[in-house]
């Protein structure tokens, strides 16, 4: 999303005729084809998940068990899975983010600055299964016997912190996604940091400021609501992720009650059951989960963009 | 640098790629390059394994001429199996494909049910209230092929042998043995001194026939467990991960210290995973073994039932019975649409129930008792296609 | 980035008399430096681990074999050629069908609408592109497979396509609104319906970047599992043109094989993941390094 540029003024030239209209209605109609998909799906989903909303009712959302023998389905281990994964990516992702997108934009040179944008985008082209197959024979067993053991030697007296351990589960996939979410909140925070005035910043310079000061004092109050902006896009990316969550969360059916437990997310449990559910309650209960996923996705995701849109647009009016 | 000229050729060569797959025709089979890694006997009779070619009386049906691909989906407890008959099977027929998704009887039995596949395979046979979903006035053919064993593995480092009763396994799956070094187990084990780790369940996330045949032992050997989880190819696990397929639950273990699972015999061997011994009914600890399900396979031969729908063989009788044994099934109506697919059908499944019946053992699987096996090509005539036989 | 000149110019710095107030803002400053340059090297390291990772257990599998052997039983060899055809195939038909209908959306955009629709469309894409790709996927399952009762490669080709089309769309747009209008007004000033214009002259202009938006949008494809699970669904068998039947692909092959209990098939799984690692990294390398070498200059 690159700061917008002065759009060029509409030319609407002379009528062409024939070929001009069809042309025109054709673009119109991919167009609208695009905006009409979100709605599509939604549509869709929610239609197809009226069969289990209409069995278990909002109580779908708070029961606990998914038997599919007994035809009983609840989707809260999987809501609870989805976001304490996504808390722990943005628990590590968000601080670590922000700081880069701060070096990156402010105080780094540009001969250093470049190049690790650089790599941080090569980072977001990574694919999901890539990262899970490195997650699985990797990162999970690396974390099991050096960072778990150790985490709950000190904090295992938490509940939330208890072990024990076996590499995979809701920490290794959280881990994952941190690094996953990173070049999202990166790309965008900077972007939000770049359309902060430059005269906010020189007041602050004309007045003797360090460096740092002036990102603190200066440019993050200005920026504020479009970083939080850039957490939330990133928490967006986090929730709907699939394969590297799957191949690491451990797949287990229960309530987790702690981060080093096994556990599930809608779109792990959507991954790995929706082929082989029969038709009828089960299909519409994953279906149901699904659209579950989509409502939060796209509504974080319009929070988000009119949070962002709120600082980028400021720069056009000062 | 990306000069125009490179510009153009990525241009080019994309679209010269889409002209390409615009351009091929429909599915060629891929010409089998390679032999087969087993090789198909072309002479059962010299094998000298029980169960061989009967009286070669019989003329064997042929598959359709035409190049053709059966899909088929369901069990990964027979998949290694399954997967070395239909490389087999293309060897001699170098015309006919079969595409397998190895994704778990459940999905097995709902796909044929569905008619998404031509054929499906289940270690568990269909339930009644399976069989009332199918479309009307249709019936479903279950057709034997081969017994596995249900093994037990585990991931501990440094032991190689370890012995468990009844009690153990339902301990350890009902979540109340949650250490290895519990007494229980060590009093199995000589009082040998096993690590102190703690035990992670592994079961099954998906419907499955090797669920079924482990829950019928555990429901059969534990009150406990018949009260509060009992068995079926899904059930309530009161503990554990779940892991997708045979191949999900060795790979988990295999990756977890600490781990125990439960997957067909091949699986185990070829994983090179440890698997424990088992006490049977008569008191003996066993190792899964082809022979052990065997034993048990000719000792329950003659309650096979007429509907060819045999439950889970738990604890038979013999000293050197194994006691989780399962017959697996493929399943395919009676009455198939598709003339050419139904013959294609009936010739792989005649290969199978002879030919490929000696390859098993080396592969972990128990060939059918003579008996259950001559049923079955018996019951190989009464398919129909359009209301014709297709091999009368 | 803002071209501000270090606040405080160390060599003049240490020629003042600094109080205590100064000797911590320093302090602070030096050490929110240090943390954020941290940061930034917190982020890399991920990236040098895959990589790094991948290459050395990948290198063993990413053999002959890998590239020209469709998958055996019992993980006593074979390899992905199932997958990397499949993938081969599915990915121009999505491209096919993508560029067109993000292209043509973007210039409905850029070209035609008025403001209001303008942002209300871009908008909408920007939110496409956020969306779980496995819900596209079961999306495409309820029209391109359930009424067939088929999976099929060609619904897998269109989820991929869906995932494509707002990426191109956006960033066509961006790069359309580069174009200067004087390039316009001087096309139509000679004549030249407004079709044409936007054909001959202002998507030549812009060709270059939209090119860059495809190749991104291409490499995106190239690494979605997801959407391919409910629609091509994989095969083991080789199948080449063949829409209408179950289709393997390389993601969907990395995924089968790293939970199998095979060595060789685990070793497989990195083979063929390095081979999508190279093919994804390279296109984004070369893409964006051309970028990066404009906006330097």
């Amino acid at each position: 999303m690159a700061a917008p540029s002065a759009a060029p003024r509409r030319l609407t030239g002379r009528s062409g005729g024939l070929p001009d209209r069809l042309f025109r209605s054709a673009s119109g109609l991919a167009a609208i084809g695009v905006t009409l998909l979100i709605i599509a799906i939604g549509v869709m989903l929610a239609l197809n998940s009226t069969e289990a909303f209409g069995k278990f009712g909002l109580g779908f959302i708070t029961n606990t068990v998914w038997d599919p023998v007994a035809e009983v389905f609840g989707a809260l281990p999987y809501i609870v899975g989805t976001l304490l994964s996504s808390a722990i990516a943005l628990v590590i992702a968000a601080p670590i983010g922000i700081l880069t997108a701060i070096f990156l934009a402010e105080l780094a040179p540009r001969r250093l600055s470049i190049p690790l944008t650089f790599l941080i985008e090569l980072l977001a082209a990574i694919p999901s299964v890539v990262f899970g197959l490195w997650g699985v024979f990797v990162l999970s067993p690396f974390l099991g016997s050096t960072v778990d053991p150790f985490l709950i030697r000190i904090l295992g007296w938490i509940p939330i912190f208890a072990g024990p351990s076996y590499g995979i589960g809701l920490f290794s996939a959280g881990i994952i996604l941190a690094i996953m979410v990173l070049p999202t909140i990166v790309a965008i925070s900077r972007e939000v940091i770049s359309s902060v005035p430059d005269s906010q910043r020189e007041a602050m310079a004309a007045l003797g400021a360090t460096r740092w000061e002036i990102v603190r004092r200066a440019v993050l109050p200005f920026a504020r609501s479009g970083i939080i902006g850039a957490v939330i896009l990133g928490l967006g990316r986090a929730l709907g992720e699939t394969m590297a969550v799957t191949m690491v969360i451990g797949n287990a059916q229960d309530l987790p009650t702690s981060i080093f437990d096994q556990s599930q997310t809608i779109a792990s449990k959507i991954a790995t059951t929706f082929n082989e559910a029969s038709i009828g309650i089960q299909t519409s209960s994953l279906i149901a989960l699904g659209f579950i996923l989509l409502v939060i996705t796209i509504g974080l995701n319009v929070l988000a963009r009119l949070l962002v849109r709120r600082v980028t647009a400021g720069e056009r009016r000062t | 640098m990306i000069t125009p000229v490179t510009k153009r050729l990525v241009v080019l060569g994309l679209l010269a790629a889409v002209g390409a797959t615009a351009c091929s025709g429909a599915a060629t089979p891929s010409p089998s390059s390679a032999a087969p890694s087993v090789t198909a006997p072309s002479d059962a009779a010299s094998s000298g394994a029980p169960a061989s070619a009967p009286a070669s009386a019989v003329t064997a049906p042929a598959p359709a001429s035409a190049s053709l691909t059966l899909q088929g989906a369901g069990a990964t407890f027979p998949a290694p199996l399954y997967q070395t008959w239909f490389e087999a099977f293309n060897g001699k027929y170098s015309n006919i494909q079969i595409d397998y998704q190895a994704n778990g009887s459940g999905a097995g039995i709902k796909a044929i049910t569905e008619g998404t596949v031509d054929f499906g395979a289940s270690d568990a046979a269909m339930k009644d209230d399976e069989i009332a979903k199918l479309p009307a006035g249709s019936k479903i053919v279950h057709i034997p092929t081969a017994l596995g064993a249900v093994v037990i593995i585990f991931n501990l480092p440094g032991v190689t042998d370890l012995n468990l009763d009844a009690a153990n396994v339902a301990g350890i799956y009902l979540g109340t043995i949650k250490k290895w070094n519990d007494p229980a187990i060590a009093a199995n084990n000589g009082g040998a001194t096993l690590p102190d780790k703690d035990i992670l369940v592994v079961h099954r996330s998906d419907g499955s026939g090797t669920t079924n045949a482990f829950t019928t032992y555990l429901d059969t050997v534990s009150p406990d467990w018949h009260s509060k989880v009992g068995k079926g190819k899904e059930v309530n696990w009161p503990t554990g991960v779940g892991a997708q397929g045979n191949d999900g639950v060795a790979g988990g273990v295999k990756q977890t210290e600490g781990a125990v699972g439960y997957v067909e015999l091949n699986y185990a061997t070829t994983a090179s995973l440890t698997s424990a011994k088992l006490k049977n009914a008569d008191g003996q600890f066993v190792a899964g073994s082809t022979d052990g399900v065997t034993a048990a396979a000719e000792a329950a031969a003659s309650g096979f039932p007429a509907d060819f729908r045999q439950a889970p063989i738990i604890n038979g009788a013999g000293a050197t019975t194994y006691p989780i044994a399962s017959y697996t099934y493929l399943l395919a109506y009676l009455d198939q649409k598709d003339a050419d697919k139904g013959k294609t059908f009936v010739a792989f499944a005649y290969w199978a129930l002879t030919d490929g019946q000696a390859t098993e053992t080396s592969l972990g699987y128990a060939p059918l008792p003579a008996a259950i096996q001559q049923k079955s090509i018996d019951e190989l005539h009464t398919f129909t296609s359009g209301g014709s036989p297709i091999w009368p | 980035m803002t071209t501000l000149a270090p606040v405080m110019d160390r060599s003049i710095a240490s020629r003042l008399v600094r109080s205590k107030a100064d000797q911590r803002r320093a302090r602070t400053d030096r050490m929110m430096r240090g943390f954020s340059l941290a940061a930034a090297i917190a982020c890399v390291i991920p990236l040098a681990a895959v990589i790094i990772f991948v290459t050395i257990n990948g290198l063993g599998g990413l053999n002959l074999d890998l590239l020209t052997k469709p998958p055996r039983a019992l993980g006593t060899g074979g390899g992905a050629a199932s997958a990397i055809l499949g993938s081969l195939q599915m990915i121009p038909l999505a491209t096919l069908v993508a560029v067109p209908v993000g292209v043509l959306g973007a210039v409905y955009v850029a070209e035609f609408s008025g403001r209001r629709s303008a942002d209300a469309i871009r908008f909408a894409a920007d939110v496409l592109v956020g969306i779980p790709s496995i819900l596209v996927g079961i999306f495409v399952f309820t029209f391109l497979v359930l009424p067939f009762k088929q999976f099929n490669a060609f619904a897998g080709s269109m989820a991929l396509a869906l995932l494509m089309v707002p990426v191109i769309m956006r960033t066509t747009e961006e790069i359309l609104r580069l174009v200067p209008g004087t390039l316009r007004e001087a096309s139509l000033a000679l004549g030249i319906p407004m079709w044409r214009t936007v054909l001959s002259v202002v998507l030549r202009t812009g060709l270059t970047g939209i090119l860059t938006g495809v190749m991104l949008a291409v490499a995106r494809a190239f690494g979605e599992t997801a959407p391919l699970l409910f629609t091509a669904l994989g095969s083991r068998l080789v199948n080449v043109g063949d829409f209408a039947k179950p289709m393997d692909a390389l993601p969907i092959f990395i995924y089968v094989n790293a939970r199998q209990p095979y060595p060789v098939l685990n070793q497989q799984a990195w083979g063929a993941a390095l081979l999508l690692l190279i093919v994804v990294l390279t296109i984004n390398i070369l893409v964006r390094a051309r970028s990066w070498g404009r906006r330097a200059a």
